[in-house]
């Protein structure tokens, strides 16, 4: 990724924070900080790695996706409006009854959706059933699933990593989302799963140690994983929840509160001074 | 009963309270899994620390924990929401803890589609089916908050498997604590009536009040039933109201399929055949959106209950 390419990410990458944010304010409730802390994984996937095709959602041999943590509908669904997979004025339906944007991601409901999830540990697994499905159908088309650092701590995560290193899926790679936090407060505090690194290795997986905030880290991290042959791939990324929003960062209470009309405000303009601030050094370059 | 609509608790609200004050029993252990401030066991955790467990987002474990600690002599209460507690961890609540029929109550909160904005994943349709269908195992549906209280307080005077059916929202406060006495296993007769019997649980008997009412100004004589025990369900009151009332009409904010309906109708097939209509929710799952909005994209509303009492009228065998 060059310099130019990178700066329109990184302007992406606001964007889809700002819908974020409206989202989960105009639903009054969602899950803002763990969509946060995904959403620049979530932007690389969807605009640099990923062969998809916003105008044929269920095209065979797309790579698919799969957000494991599904609490963080706000972040998939921002980012797959920025593709092109339904209009981003929709986004502000989010959670309501007359919307299709479910609260939790929904594969029968909302165009690009390839797994509904919702329920933690389920959509590993169900990962796993496409990467075999791949390998069965010999197709060459990618696996990319998102965990939360809490979600780990449901025994069927660790049942699905067995089976993905069991079956040698190495068209397999998940993201671990490692923010540090759940809702009950740091996972190390409430059920701690580290040391996550070492677990991953000793379930079989290649395990990549990344910022989840940085492009080129997350470029090279896929990079490997793409050459990793005979075993499934985990990048661990070191993230900050409630990324990009100052009263967010870090605070396990935002993780499933919705910011009110001056929190919004707030929030919106330090997003947008980051996203003018951003295209002002993309004129620059 | 002293009837003041203007005050709304939830039932979680009052589970977390009512755990909070019997606390003090030090045979009780309550578990968690990363959802306290939601189910409210905070409230516990606040005043009991050394006996207030966080088992992490891992319900299967928790279930089968909470059996073990049980095992060795203590009163567990584990909660989650109901989709967790009751649908995922199923099968570790009936090998765990009803087969073995250890003293392990749970508390499942956020059941039925008034969980609202979190949408179908998280909307428990199904679990009173489930849990009415695992043998050793009292299921209860509190109508409020006065109820829940109580029904904590049975649950913990019962020695075995008790489930807690409770909710999100804040529902009205029909009871009185003075003068209500929560008896398990009993149905509660709200209304005197002699036309129809609307038999309701949980936060459809709230509801199911105003049906009556509206009832009532069509010159209809509608009887009222709160079934907090769904099971073991009380037969003798259902049975009376049929021969007395010839018509009923179940609600409840769960699947028409297994649950109150479907275990009112098993009763007057076999004791006292009658026409029984079913106000729930028909085989669908929930999805987002505002609790009273979904209640009535789901016909969970009085009107519905009372144009199902017409109707079960008219089926009446002359
Ligand atoms: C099986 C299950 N149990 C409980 C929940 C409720 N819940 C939603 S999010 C969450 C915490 C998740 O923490 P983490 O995986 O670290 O997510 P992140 O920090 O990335 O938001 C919990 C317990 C759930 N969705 N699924
Ligand atoms: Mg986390």
């Amino acid at each position: 990724m060059d310099t130019k390419e990178k700066q329109k990410l990184k302007i992406r990458a606001a964007k889809i924070r700002r819908h974020i944010i409206e989202e989960v304010h105009s639903a009054s409730s969602g899950h803002p900080g763990g969509s946060l802390s995904c959403t620049d994984i979530l932007a690389f996937l969807y605009f640099e790695k990923m062969k998809v095709d916003p105008s044929a959602p269920r095209w065979a041999d797309r790579d698919r996706f799969v957000l494991s943590k599904g609490h963080c509908a706000p972040g998939l669904y921002a980012t797959l409006a920025e593709r092109g997979y339904f209009p981003v004025e929709d986004l502000t339906g989010f959670r309501s009854a007359d919307s299709y944007l479910e609260g939790h991601p929904s594969m029968t409901m909302v165009p690009g959706v390839d797994m509904s999830t919702g329920s933690l540990g389920q959509g590993i697994s169900a990962a796993v059933g496409m990467a075999l499905a791949g390998k069965i159908d010999g197709r060459d088309y990618n696996v990319y699933a998102i965990l939360g650092d809490g979600e780990l701590e449901e025994g069927q995560v660790w049942e699905a990593l067995m089976a993905a290193a069991h079956y040698k899926l190495d068209n397999l790679t998940a993201f671990l989302d490692h923010n540090g936090l759940q809702i009950d407060g740091n996972i190390r505090d409430v059920m701690s799963p580290e040391p996550v690194s070492e677990k991953f290795r000793a379930f079989g997986w290649k395990v990549i140690n990344i910022n989840g905030h940085d492009f080129d880290q997350i470029e090279k991290a896929l990079c490997e994983a793409s050459a990793t042959k005979g075993m499934p791939v985990m990048i661990v990324a070191e993230t900050t929840k409630g990324k990009g929003v100052s009263f967010m960062e870090n605070e396990a209470g935002w993780h499933g509160s919705a910011p009110n009309k001056e929190q919004r405000d707030l929030a919106v303009a330090e997003i947008d001074a980051m996203i003018e601030k951003l295209e002002a050094e993309q004129a620059e370059k | 009963m002293g009837e003041d609509k203007n005050i709304k608790i939830a039932t979680r609200e009052a589970y977390g309270a009512a755990l909070a004050e019997f606390g003090e029993d030090k045979r009780i252990v309550v578990l968690d899994a990363d959802l306290s401030k939601s189910t409210k066991t905070e409230m516990f955790k606040k005043k009991f620390p050394e006996r207030f467990i966080n088992m992490g987002i891992a319900e299967a474990n928790m279930m089968s924990a909470a059996a073990g600690i049980a095992s060795c002599g203590k009163i567990v209460f584990a909660s989650s929401f109901a989709i967790f507690a009751g649908v995922r961890a199923c099968e570790q609540v009936r090998n765990s803890i009803c087969y073995t029929k250890l003293n392990v109550k749970i508390g499942a909160t956020h059941a039925g589609i008034s969980v609202g904005e979190d949408g179908a994943s998280h909307q428990a349709v199904e679990d009173m089916a489930i849990m009415c269908a695992i043998p050793n195992m009292t299921v209860i549906s509190p109508a409020d908050s006065v109820e829940t209280r109580q029904a904590v307080l049975a649950a913990i005077q019962y020695d075995g498997p008790v489930y807690l059916r409770l909710g999100r929202l804040a529902v009205p406060v029909l009871f009185d604590e003075k003068d209500y006495h929560f008896e398990p296993g009993k149905g509660v007769l709200m209304r005197k009536g002699s036309d129809v019997t609307v038999i309701a649980t949980g936060l459809m008997v709230h509801i199911a009040a105003e049906a009556c009412d509206m009832l009532k100004k069509e010159g209809i004589s509608a009887r009222l039933i709160n079934i907090h025990t769904v099971k073991p369900v009380d037969k003798g009151m259902i049975l009376d109201a049929a021969r007395e009332t010839g018509a009923i009409v179940t609600a409840e904010e769960h699947n028409i399929y297994g649950g109150l309906g479907s275990i009112v109708s098993s009763v007057t097939a076999a004791g006292m055949p009658v026409p029984v209509k079913m106000v729930g929710i028909q085989d669908k799952f929930g999805k987002s959106g505002k609790p009273d909005r979904l209640m009535k994209m789901y016909s969970l509303t009085a009107e519905k209950i009372a144009e199902q009492a017409v109707e079960a009228i008219k089926m009446k065998r002359k």
